[in-house]
């Protein structure tokens, strides 16, 4: 198992990390899913400053349900990364490190991880009660009126997930088929 | 004619939407756990162990089993011999959908609807999908899945030529499941829908969900049959390799016109959330 830490300090960090590797993520990473990204995109398009700072980040595509009293979080697992894919390469020109979420990506994305030397991180699907153990704080970042699909900013401790695509641009996904 | 009181309606719906977004059914569960025993690819293996722990930990702590606590299906079967008391209710959608909001609200259920195009929220988890049969005899029956859209989203439904029959629905299915790949949380659930009219295979196949665990119908050597040749196709949990893609399939019919063959293929995550009720 190895750990890595959002935002990172190093490139080097992620260099390190290949295809098929269990990681533990610690530190601070951000939610986000279909909606949140339409309004990133707008907000780029319309050259104005992100409501976080997306330099290094890792983006967790999840939309959490709602915390129960008593608890950090409710319920935190991944939804469909590949959703995503259309709005992904514009936050990886201004810096984004990381994405996680569950399932293949298209080929675009993999070029895209190589050339921006930034990784995709799988974790596990419909195991959002197992994945509610490693996230330490909960954080409204903006979007509030999009409920559950608000950008959160999560604080994780040994959060669980095996590398996708690494920065040299393989796919876990094409070596485990027949 | 025996009277059903809105009130116990509600408190049962809601109970039950609660309780299948903590605890999955034994059936479900059993599928799994033979799963996680056959499997031996190392990462699909790792992947059911933690789905099973992740089941123990959300019946254990109440909380939802996934953040997706899905889009409320229900079928409801109506005895003629009924008589509904709908109180300050105007029909039983309305009854049913108290009961839906309510226990989202208590159950900490994420609210997951918004108007289709728009997308706005209704912060309600409502208004949920009704479908309503009749039967005869004095008892209401509700059957509850609460469906996550991941699996939903790769669910897809075609018009075949009428000749085209057994192989023809085995290649659609076979097709369907490869182009989903690792996208709806194998391993799944598969409900086919066969016959009728567009509309009618589409129901059908979600009905089918309602039948999983069920090993007596008419069609289980044709089912078993296609979970084998599904599992061929070695996608595996998660989409990680592996011997195991599907862990239950069933199939429903009804006649169909000369001119068609209508199959609709409805796919679910291994979270197959499903619970009923009988008054």
């Amino acid at each position: 198992m190895k750990k890595i830490f959002f935002p990172i300090k190093d490139e080097k960090d992620l260099e390190k990390l290949k295809i098929g590797d269990e990681v533990s993520i610690y530190g601070k990473i951000f939610t986000a899913r279909d909606a949140a990204h339409k309004k990133l995109i707008e907000i780029i398009k319309n050259k104005h400053s992100l409501p976080f700072e997306i330099k290094n980040a890792l983006i967790y595509y999840a939309g959490p349900s709602p915390t129960p009293i008593g608890k950090v979080v409710g319920s935190i697992g991944p939804t469909t990364s590949e959703r995503m894919d259309k709005f992904t390469i514009p936050l990886l020109k201004i810096g984004l490190k990381g994405t996680m979420g569950k399932g293949e990506r298209g080929i675009k994305i993999i070029k895209a991880c190589k050339k921006y030397k930034a990784i995709y991180l799988i974790t596990f699907g419909g195991c959002g009660a197992y994945l509610n153990q490693f996230v330490k704080k909960i954080k409204l970042v903006c979007f509030e009126e999009l409920g559950p699909e608000a950008i959160y900013e999560l604080e994780v401790s040994g959060f669980p997930a095996i590398v996708g695509i690494d920065v040299n641009g393989n796919n876990f996904f094409y070596k485990r088929r027949v | 004619m025996k009277r059903i009181y809105s009130d116990e309606i509600i408190e049962k719906v809601k109970n039950t939407i609660i309780e299948i977004n903590y605890k999955i059914p034994c059936e479900v569960k059993k599928y799994i756990k033979s799963a996680y025993e056959k499997e031996k690819e190392k990462y699909s293996k790792k992947y059911l162990k933690i789905i099973l722990e992740n089941i123990e930990i959300a019946e254990r702590n109440k909380i939802p089993i996934c953040q997706d606590t899905g889009l409320p299906v229900l079928f409801v079967e109506i005895g003629m011999d009924i008589k509904i008391e709908k109180g300050k209710y105007r029909n039983l959608d309305e009854i049913i959908n108290m009961g839906i909001k309510e226990g989202s609200k208590n159950g900490y259920l994420r609210n997951s609807i918004v108007s289709p195009i728009e997308r706005i929220n209704t912060k309600t988890n409502t208004p949920a999908v009704i479908h309503y049969i009749l039967n005869e005899g004095d008892k209401l029956k509700i059957t509850i899945i609460a469906k996550g859209f991941g699996s939903e989203n790769k669910s897809l439904i075609k018009m075949l030529n009428p000749n085209e029959g057994k192989k023809g629905i085995e290649n659609f299915l076979i097709e369907t499941v490869k182009k989903a790949g690792s996208l709806p949380c194998p391993p799944l659930f598969i409900g086919i829908g066969i016959g009728g009219s567009f509309e009618k295979s589409a129901i059908l196949s979600k009905y089918a969900l309602t039948k999983i665990g069920d090993e007596t119908s008419e069609y289980r050597d044709w089912e078993i049959e296609l979970i084998n040749k599904i599992n061929r196709l070695k996608i595996g949990p998660s989409g990680f390799g592996g011997n195991i893609t599907v862990l239950d399939l069933k199939i429903e019919t009804y006649p169909t016109h000369i001119a068609g063959l209508p199959v609709a293929i409805n796919i679910c995550c291994w979270a197959h959330r499903i619970g009923s009720f009988e008054i």
